[in-house]
């Protein structure tokens, strides 16, 4: 990669006169050219993202006002629908008013429930995991580093990867669990991990679960490290319980960092799709919004519902994130006060 | 003293167990792609047998070497292309005061937490329009939606740190903007350069939602797209031993990277979270 590419224009850049330091109109001039410049350096970055998600994203919501599909969407034929992806009521000949739209569509709220549902148990699950394992971290014992390498290992494989690694494992035939839970006599005969509707979503948790406490550990870990240590010799001295310790200090002075952690791993549940798609293909209790999105758009190739779809998760996950920033008052930019 | 013992005890046991828990899945992997025939479906701790013969099959049939070329080529310009955009704008987001600076924060970020699934009927129209369709460059498009955000977010929080001193100077001495970024910051920036690049490309290297949508020939894959994908002689028929192997293959040189810059990838990771 070489920078050197962009030389050229920094021949065209305003040179800046040496700086008049102490002279208040130079400083003013001198601010002035640095907001110029700084306009200047966003500008290729607001260009490629207006390139790439704000005209995508506001051709997705369009679609789903159209009844565009495979054969459609490229050729201009898709004719504007207004709201009827979303529902539409309509009086057949004898009278009966009938509702059809995703918004009535039993399907979809199947999916939304599986998602909340999915998203609840498995940030839950990871706070709670990710907080152990992050204070066991923070101990200071032989061997930290070859923990924290241990479990950097989960995070580093790609999700098809433990989607594919875990479906092996969790085999009812020839699956290892199954064969290490009736070895233990936890279980009598084999189960069906993914395919059976009472243990598919079950089993995407534990995948999941598995995937990604490493990095809610990782960073409660580092809301640890910003504890003083002092904090605990003071509490130690005074004979305060440790689990008291936690609760009354700890945790109070790492919020922050864990708000954080819970609303980037949120995010990612509420989106979830690949885990899902490959683990559970088929399996009506785990289909989650974006997989109902997906299958829709690329399966059925019907546009303007899918596209729907994903119109109504977007909307769903910005009014989550807006409620929770105001109910967390969670500074993400670091940039207030 | 008495009681402290088994508390030593008890706390390694935990600490024993996470990390069996974190490795052994892919341990199992491991041992899986070395065996074949019965000894493949016979769960066992220890392999019963090493053959190589999965590893063969999966790099010599179909296209999987290839696609291990796409996604090497996809990620990597990917990550370069973000990492030059985001130097610039970056330091214009931590270093220049101006308005609106905070609210532009806030939408890259949330442009890095966007669904994918919000942007893919527009992004499978573009690509199309663009010709783009089944070619990497449909990929290192689209990657872009989040490589972009996400390096611009971690460096503006690294180069928010940098002190003030040594840029008042470089201003003293008459440096214009561009002057400072190239010669004051690219210098001091390596590290957090390494750090955002390494897990951008792994963040482009696991995509599979647009690979899976914006490619359809075998050839055109990424690895996520045709390790999902393999399939066996039948449809019925999933070749467990191959699958493992891949998974193997593609994985082990993420994890020998993330092993070696684990310190530079914890502090990338937690740059963006923990200032509040």
């Amino acid at each position: 990669m070489s920078h050197a590419d962009m030389v050229p224009e920094a021949a065209n850049a305003p040179k800046s006169p040496p700086p008049e330091v102490n002279a208040g109109s130079g400083e003013a001039e001198l601010q002035r050219q640095r907001i110029r410049a700084a306009y200047l350096f966003l500008l290729p970055m607001l260009v490629m993202l207006a390139l790439v998600a704000a005209w995508p994203l506001f051709r997705s919501i369009a679609f789903s006002f159209t009844d565009a599909s495979a054969n459609t969407i490229f050729n201009g034929e898709s004719e504007w629908v207004g709201f009827d992806n979303y529902v539409e009521r309509s009086v057949r000949s004898n009278g009966e008013v009938r509702w059809r739209g995703v918004l009535v569509d039993g399907d979809w709220w199947n999916a939304v429930w599986n998602t909340v549902r999915f998203s609840l148990v498995s940030v839950g699950l990871e706070l709670v995991l990710g907080m152990l394992v992050a204070l066991v971290l923070n101990a200071e014992f032989k061997g930290r580093g070859l923990v924290r390498a241990a479990i950097l290992i989960p995070w580093a494989i790609p999700t098809v990867v433990s989607a594919r690694m875990w479906g092996w494992m969790l085999n009812d035939q020839f699956g290892v669990i199954n064969y290490m839970m009736m070895g233990v006599g936890l279980i009598d005969r084999p189960i069906a991990w993914t395919a059976s509707s009472d243990t598919a979503m079950i089993a995407v948790l534990i995948v999941d679960v598995w995937k990604t406490t490493p990095f809610m550990a990782l960073l409660i870990l580092a809301g640890l490290q910003m504890v003083p240590r002092d904090m605990y010799e003071a509490a130690k001295i005074d004979g305060i319980h440790p689990v008291k310790v936690f609760f009354k200090v700890t945790l109070p002075l790492i919020r922050p960092a864990i708000l954080v952690a819970v609303i980037f791993r949120a995010l990612d549940a509420l989106r979830i799709f690949d885990l899902i798609y490959l683990l559970t293909p088929q399996s009506d209790s785990t289909v989650t919004m974006s997989v109902l999105s997906y299958r829709e758009l690329q399966q059925f190739g019907d546009y303007g519902e899918g596209s729907t779809m994903s119109t109504l998760l977007f909307l769903i996950i910005t009014g989550f994130v807006l409620l929770y920033l105001k109910i967390g008052r969670v500074d993400l930019a670091g940039d207030k006060g | 003293m008495q009681q402290v013992w088994w508390k030593t005890a008890l706390f390694y046991a935990g600490v024993v167990l996470i990390v069996v828990i974190a490795v052994y899945p892919f341990y199992y992997a491991v041992i899986t792609s070395l065996e074949s025939g019965t000894a493949l479906f016979t769960p066992n701790f220890l392999p019963e047998m090493i053959t190589f013969q999965n590893y063969v099959n999966v790099l010599t049939q179909g296209a999987f070497v290839r696609s291990i070329g796409n996604s090497i080529l996809i990620a990597g310009v990917t990550v370069c292309f973000a990492l030059l955009l985001a130097v610039t704008a970056s330091y214009a987001l931590s270093r220049v005061r101006f308005r609106g600076r905070g609210l532009l924060l806030m939408t890259i970020l949330g442009v890095s937490m966007f669904p994918q699934i919000a942007v893919l009927s527009g992004l499978y129209e573009l690509v199309n329009l663009l010709g783009l369709y089944n070619t990497p460059w449909a990929l290192v498009l689209s990657y872009t939606i989040f490589t972009l955000p996400f390096t611009v977010w971690v460096l503006t929080t690294f180069m928010r740190d940098l002190p003030i001193e040594i840029e008042e100077a470089a201003i003293v001495d008459g440096a214009s903007p561009w002057v400072i970024i190239t010669q004051v910051f690219l210098p001091l920036l390596w590290p957090a350069l390494v750090t955002t690049g390494l897990l951008a490309f792994i963040g482009a290297w696991n995509e599979f939602l647009f690979a899976l949508t914006f490619t359809i020939s075998e050839t055109q894959r990424t690895v996520p797209v045709a390790i999902a994908l393999l399939s066996g002689a039948s449809q019925q028929e999933i070749p467990w031993g191959s699958i493992m192997a891949a998974s193997v293959i593609v994985t082990v040189p993420l994890i020998v990277l993330v092993l070696i810059f684990q310190r530079k990838i914890v502090a990338g990771l937690t740059a963006g979270g923990v200032k509040g």
